[in-house]
C-alpha cells in the first residue's frame, strides 16, 4: 500500500501581536503526516504546540506558510468548505474536554453528525455503538457534570470519531487526568488508530504516550528541533526520562 | 458533486436541532431568561395598555353615551404625546436589556460556540442560535404583555365608566393593536440579539476555545 500524506504543513509562521510587540510563536514549521500514523508532538510549555494544532486543524489562519489536508490548502476553503473539513475530516480532542455542558453524553456525541447531516434515528443508533466502543454504554443519558474526568474524555474521544474523520488532533488529551486514565485514553486511540487507521495526532508532555507512537516531533520555541522515529525512540526513553528528572 | 451535496445538506438540516438547543439554553439559565422576558413582557404591556386606551376612548368619544363623552373631552391632547414618548423610551429600555442579557449569554458560552465551530458549526448556526433563543423569549414575552396591557386597560374603563363601556370596545382595532405589539416585541427581542450573535459567529474558533471565562 502507497503511503498516503494526510497532512501537509509548509513553512508555517505565527505571529501574535501583544500592542506593538511582535511575538513569533511558530517560526517556519515543516511537517509531513502520513494516513494512519500515529504521532505524538512534544515540547515544553509555550512551545507552540497548541499553536500548531490550531493551524493543522484549521482553527485559526496562520500568518505565512501553507496547510495542506489531504493535498487541499486549507487557506483557499471558503466557510462551507472550512465547517465540513471539522465536521467530517478531523476529530478534535481537548485537554478540558470541552463537551457541551447542557447535553447528555449521547446528545455530545450525535452533535457532529447533526452538522453533518445525519439523520436522527441513525445519528443516534451510532451515538450508542461509539459510546459503547469507548466504554460507556451504560452512561449514554448522563451530563458531563455527572461523570469523572475520565468519562468525559471518553465522550469527547467518542464524539471526535463519530463521523470517522481521517484525523484525530489531541491537544493534551491527558493532561488532566491521572496516570491511569490518562493510559486508558491513550490505549483507546490507540486502539481506534489501529483499527480505523485513522492518523492520530496528539501533544502532551506525558512520556508514556511516547510508548503508542510511530513518530515524535520535539518543538522548541517554535520550530521543530527533531523527528524521531518509533525504532529510534526506544533507546532514548531512558535518556529522555532522565533528562525530565533532572 | 456528491461533496457539494452533502455540504448543502449539512447548511439546511439544523434548524429544528437549533430551535431545540437554544430552547435548552434558555432553560439553563432559566432565571436570566425570565428577568429578560419579564422586560420585554413589561415594554409590551405598556404599548398595548397606550394603544387600547387611546383606542377606546376614541371610540367612545366618537360613539360612547354624552356623560362618558364630557369627561373625556376633559383630558387633554398632550398627554397623548407624553405617553407615546415614554413607549418609545421603555422599547429603547429593552432592546439594551436583551442585548446586555445576550451579550452575557456570549461570554459565558464562549468556549461552547468555539467547539461548536470545530464540531462542524456554520457561523450561520450559531448566529440562529442567538437569535432564535431571544425570539423565543420575545414571543412569550409579547403574547404576555399583550394580554397584560389589553385586559388591564378594559377593566380599568369598566370600573371608571362602568358596563356601558363593554358596548363600545372597538374589537377590531384591539385585535390589530395587540398585533402589533406583540410583533414589535419580536422585532426588539430579535434586534437586541444581532450584535451578540454576530460577534460570537466572528470568533475564530480557537481563540473562543482559549478564552477562559
Ligand atoms: N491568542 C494568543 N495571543 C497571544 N499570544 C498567544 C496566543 N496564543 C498563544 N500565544 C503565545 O504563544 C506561545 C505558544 O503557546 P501555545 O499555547 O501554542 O503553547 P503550548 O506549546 O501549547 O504550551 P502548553 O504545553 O503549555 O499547552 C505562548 O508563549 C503563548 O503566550
Ligand atoms: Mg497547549
Amino acid at each position: 500500500m502507497p503511503k498516503e500524506m494526510v497532512v501537509r504543513v509548509m513553512d508555517l509562521r505565527k505571529n501574535y501581536f501583544l500592542g506593538k510587540i511582535r511575538l513569533e510563536v511558530l517560526k517556519g514549521i515543516e511537517l509531513e503526516i502520513l494516513r494512519g500514523e500515529y504521532i505524538s508532538i512534544m515540547g515544553p510549555s509555550g512551545s507552540g504546540k497548541t499553536t500548531l494544532f490550531n493551524m493543522i486543524g484549521g482553527l485559526d489562519k496562520p500568518t505565512e506558510g501553507k496547510v495542506y489536508i489531504d493535498e487541499v490548502d486549507v487557506a483557499q476553503l471558503d466557510a462551507y468548505e472550512l465547517a465540513w473539513l471539522r465536521c467530517r475530516k478531523i476529530g478534535y480532542i481537548f485537554q478540558t474536554f470541552n463537551l457541551i455542558p447542557v447535553m447528555t453524553a449521547l446528545e455530545n456525541v450525535t452533535l457532529p453528525m447533526i452538522f453533518a447531516g445525519v439523520g436522527h434515528d441513525e445519528s443516534v443508533e451510532k451515538g450508542i455503538e461509539i459510546l459503547k466502543t469507548v466504554g460507556l454504554g451504560d452512561r449514554i443519558q448522563h451530563k458531563p457534570f455527572e461523570l469523572s474526568g475520565g468519562q468525559q474524555q471518553r465522550v469527547a474521544v467518542a464524539r471526535a470519531f463519530a463521523n470517522a474523520p481521517a484525523i484525530i488532533l489531541a491537544d493534551e488529551p491527558t493532561g488532566n487526568l491521572d496516570l491511569k486514565t490518562g493510559k486508558e485514553i491513550i490505549n483507546l486511540l490507540k486502539e481506534m488508530n489501529k483499527e480505523q487507521g485513522v492518523s492520530v495526532i496528539t501533544a502532551t508532555h506525558d512520556l508514556k504516550m511516547l510508548d503508542v507512537s510511530d513518530r515524535v516531533v520535539w518543538i522548541r520555541d517554535g520550530i521543530i528541533e527533531r523527528i524521531e522515529e518509533r525504532a529510534d525512540l526506544k533507546l532514548k526513553v531512558g535518556e529522555v526520562e532522565g533528562e525530565e528528572a533532572g | 458533486m456528491a461533496e457539494e451535496e452533502k455540504i448543502k445538506r449539512q447548511v439546511v438540516l439544523s434548524h429544528k436541532d437549533a430551535f431545540k438547543i437554544s430552547l435548552r439554553s434558555i432553560r439553563i439559565r432559566f432565571g436570566r431568561s425570565v428577568i429578560v422576558t419579564a422586560s420585554i413582557c413589561l415594554g409590551v404591556a405598556f404599548l398595548t395598555s397606550v394603544l387600547t386606551s387611546n383606542s377606546i376612548s376614541n371610540n367612545l368619544l366618537q360613539r360612547g353615551p354624552e356623560e362618558i363623552r364630557v369627561i373625556l373631552q376633559t383630558i387633554e391632547e398632550g398627554s397623548r404625546s407624553r405617553q407615546i414618548w415614554l413607549v418609545t423610551l421603555s422599547l429603547l429600555v429593552c432592546v439594551v436589556g436583551i442585548t446586555n442579557s445576550m451579550l452575557m449569554s456570549v461570554t459565558e458560552r464562549c468556549k461552547e460556540i468555539g467547539t461548536m465551530k470545530c464540531l462542524g458549526a456554520l457561523n450561520r448556526f450559531v448566529i440562529e442560535l442567538f437569535i432564535l433563543e431571544s425570539a423565543l423569549q420575545g414571543v412569550i414575552g409579547s403574547f404576555v404583555g399583550a394580554f397584560i396591557g389589553m385586559t388591564g386597560i378594559v377593566i380599568l374603563f369598566l370600573l371608571r365608566y362602568g358596563g356601558v363601556v363593554i358596548h363600545f370596545l372597538p374589537l377590531l382595532s384591539l385585535l390589530k393593536y395587540s398585533f402589533f405589539a406583540v410583533l414589535l416585541g419580536i422585532v426588539i427581542s430579535i434586534l437586541g440579539a444581532v450584535y451578540p450573535a454576530y460577534l460570537s459567529s466572528r470568533m475564530e474558533p480557537a481563540e473562543a476555545i482559549r478564552r477562559e471565562v
